[in-house]
């Protein structure tokens, strides 16, 4: 095991697979000279020069595309959307093509791409730079999309995004970069489609993915210690396939459920995520679901109003107090200031 | 309108020798099998035996054989959605190309495609497209992918007068030209998107012209001339095979509606009387049939081989099977994943389990 940072993580499995697969190469927007925006490919080129570290001209469609098109003859890209808004600018290749191409044509060309991209809000970057749009991909059948939250997970998913034979949409979080945590020296992929159950517990399930993940485990901490709580904390990491199971096998221990996402509530991943637990757990809920997300707006630049609209630790804190309180599971901290059912 | 629509194209007609001849006769054979086996499946598909969008190769047959005899067998090929000619020029066998468009287990992509999407890895058709514009930086991907392995290949992608105009377009002749990758782009000018004009929709009407915005070589060729097409096509895949990526403009005609349904009402009546003459298949015979190549005794018995070869086509489609409605969920992902899906619309993510001992409260 070594301490690392989420950043270091992403870059040292890049460089690992590089060096493993001479198929595996890196395209994208100012990845090269420039290393990266976010500097996840510092020192790449240096390292594999211009063929497998390729810097591309400002053209989000044009060059997803011939990442797809390379992959379709055996090629392993891995490209670099310099954050998810700008991917918009590809749907058209990564939705209508890459997502397609496996079924479309019979099963006869594979799509082994590995779109890694940020998502995330908080930077006071307004409204077309704050997005987390990983739904519009996560929607799609023949797309795969992970969403690692640990230094650990981005290894151990990369590696298996990297490998997989499918179009993987690769979920980073800007809040995430600078994160540490231990990652193994092994390097066995993880499993697309699993999510982990990062903290067990009985009163209630806070799900969550990428930064949520972690506001879910802060908020479980804290209130074990300030309300004796016992909290189970479900990491989704992948979000196509979704692993209904074990938020079923988590909801039916519990009986109650608090989903945690950064994107807009409305027809939400978090919205897919309630519909699943009243399909797999409906017998079993003693209250409603709650989520809580994004407002509903187009991201504001003031740092006041960016605030408002992003989840906080306190959102999440009352939102598991109200739905306990409507579970009638009460203790004496609880039950002030708490709507009486 | 007559007038301009013949000068779109520049008139190559020369005095050939012998050997020209010979192809020019074998090109005539392909391009009567190009156009009755369109014919064929505009038949099938107003007896509903083919659904979905059928658009045909009629009039463009002289660019698709022309174009396709430039290509080695190694070489690859992207389309668009209009790409049946393209398919069978590439030696797929007609059988399951016609298999495709009705939906059977035997078609070139299975049944999954249909007209649009048709692919054979062994013929190198690496895909007709369906979204305007969506094939070309998928070529470029696979030219990068040939250049990335320093192979020999070269990747053709051709696409309509209308795509010139897509955000696509550009992206792909940029990044070819500024990674000097072997491909040819061919814009396949036939005068209309769907119902709208070259005139209406590109500032630049000399399609290949825009090229020159890449330091791109280009060129515009007679689409109705197989002879010049294949020689055209030739200079631009020789070209890219030696990393200078192409932009060949073959004009030519759409000699009916944009797909099986569309009647055209957008065209005049004397453009309509024009195109009864202006039939690359016609024209050609009648040439051929004047520089004493062919005669009626050889159309004939070609139109009687062609004939034979589509009507054993539509039979293997129809006796092919359907495909098993077991086969939904095989191809969704490669690499299969657990938790994947598989579910029939009526049916439910969980089945119902007997409810809990204390009918839902907690125990």
């Amino acid at each position: 095991m070594t301490i690392m940072t989420y950043r270091q993580a992403l870059h040292d499995t890049l460089q690992a697979e590089m060096r493993r697969d001479e198929n595996v190469f890196l395209m994208g927007e100012e990845i090269g000279v420039f290393e990266g925006s976010y500097k996840i490919t510092a020192g790449l080129l240096k390292e594999f020069g211009e063929k497998r570290v390729r810097d591309t001209p400002i053209a989000e469609e044009g060059f997803a595309g011939a990442a797809i098109g390379a992959a379709m003859l055996g090629l392993r890209p891995v490209i670099e959307m310099m954050t998810i808004n700008f991917s918009m600018l590809a749907l058209d290749q990564i939705i209508n093509h890459a997502a397609k191409i496996y079924g479309m044509f019979g099963g006869q060309a594979r799509v082994p791409l590995v779109i890694r991209t940020p998502g995330g809000g908080g930077q006071q970057l307004g409204a077309t730079h704050s997005q987390n749009i990983e739904l519009f991909y996560a929607f799609v059948p023949g797309m795969k999309v992970v969403a690692p939250s640990t230094p650990a997970d981005a290894k151990a998913l990369l590696l298996a995004a990297i490998r997989d034979d499918d179009p993987v949409l690769f979920l980073e979080n800007l809040a995430l970069y600078n994160t540490k945590g231990e990652v193994p020296e092994d390097d066995t992929p993880a499993e697309i489609g699993r999510a982990a159950v990062t903290r067990p517990g009985k009163d209630l399930t806070l799900i969550g993915y990428s930064r949520m993940a972690h506001v879910a485990a802060e908020v479980a901490a804290s209130l074990a210690e300030s309300d004796g709580l016992d909290i189970e904390v479900v990491d989704l990491r992948s979000l196509r396939p979704l692993d209904r199971e074990t938020i079923i096998a988590s909801v039916r221990k519990t009986h109650a459920a608090v989903v945690l996402e950064d994107d807009w509530l409305t027809y939400g991943i978090g919205a897919e995520v309630a519909a699943s637990i009243s399909d797999g757990a409906f017998d079993y809920l003693d209250a409603p679901v709650r989520r809580v997300a994004m407002a509903e707006v187009p991201m504001p630049y003031s740092k006041t109003l960016e605030t408002a609209a992003l989840p906080s630790r306190d959102d999440v804190t009352a939102a598991i107090r109200q739905t306990l309180a409507a579970v009638g599971h009460r203790t004496a901290p609880l039950a002030l200031g708490v709507p009486q059912s | 309108m007559a007038t301009q629509a013949r000068q779109r194209r520049t008139k190559t007609p020369q005095a050939a020798p012998g050997e020209r001849l010979a192809q020019l006769r074998a090109f005539y054979r392909d391009m009567v099998l190009v156009r009755r086996f369109e014919e064929r499946a505009a038949r099938a598909y107003t007896e509903a035996l083919i659904g979905g969008y059928c658009h045909l190769n009629l009039g463009e047959e002289a660019a698709v054989v022309g174009l396709m005899a430039a290509l080695r067998p190694t070489d690859y090929l992207f389309t668009n959605y209009r790409e049946h000619g393209y398919a069978l020029m590439r030696g797929i066998d007609p059988n399951r190309v016609m298999a495709e468009l009705y939906g059977r287990v035997d078609g070139v992509s299975k049944g999954w495609g249909g007209s649009m999407h048709m692919f054979d890895l062994t013929h190198r058709l690496l895909g007709g497209y369906g979204i305007v514009g969506g094939q070309l930086p998928l070529a470029t991907g696979a030219a990068l992918a040939i250049d990335y392995r320093g192979g020999d290949e070269v990747v053709m992608c051709t696409l309509g007068d209308g795509t010139t105009a897509i955000g696509a377009f550009h992206e792909s002749l940029n990044l070819a030209a500024l990674w000097k990758l072997p491909i040819v782009f061919v814009i396949i000018n036939n005068g209309l998107g769907m119902g709208t004009t070259v005139a209406h929709s590109s500032a630049e009407p000399e399609l290949y012209k825009r090229a020159a915005a890449y330091r791109m070589e280009s060129a515009r060729v007679d689409g109705f001339d197989p002879l010049a097409v294949r020689e055209a096509a030739a200079t631009a895949v020789e070209a890219a095979r030696n990393g200078r990526p192409y932009l060949l403009e073959v004009v030519t005609e759409r000699l009916r509606g944009h797909s099986v349904v569309d009647p055209a009402k957008y065209r005049s009546a004397e453009e309509v009387e024009r195109l009864k003459d202006e039939d690359p298949v016609k024209l050609l015979a009648a040439k051929l049939t004047a520089d004493g190549a062919l005669d009626d005794g050889a159309i004939a018995a070609i139109e009687q081989e062609v004939g034979a070869i589509v009507t054993a086509a539509a039979d293997f489609a129809a006796a092919s099977p359907r495909p098993e409605v077991e086969t939904l969920f095989d191809y969704t992902y490669a690499t299969p994943v657990p938790n994947d899906s598989r579910r029939l619309p009526g049916q439910p993510l969980f089945q119902p389990e007997p409810l809990p001992a204390e009918t839902g409260a907690r125990a």
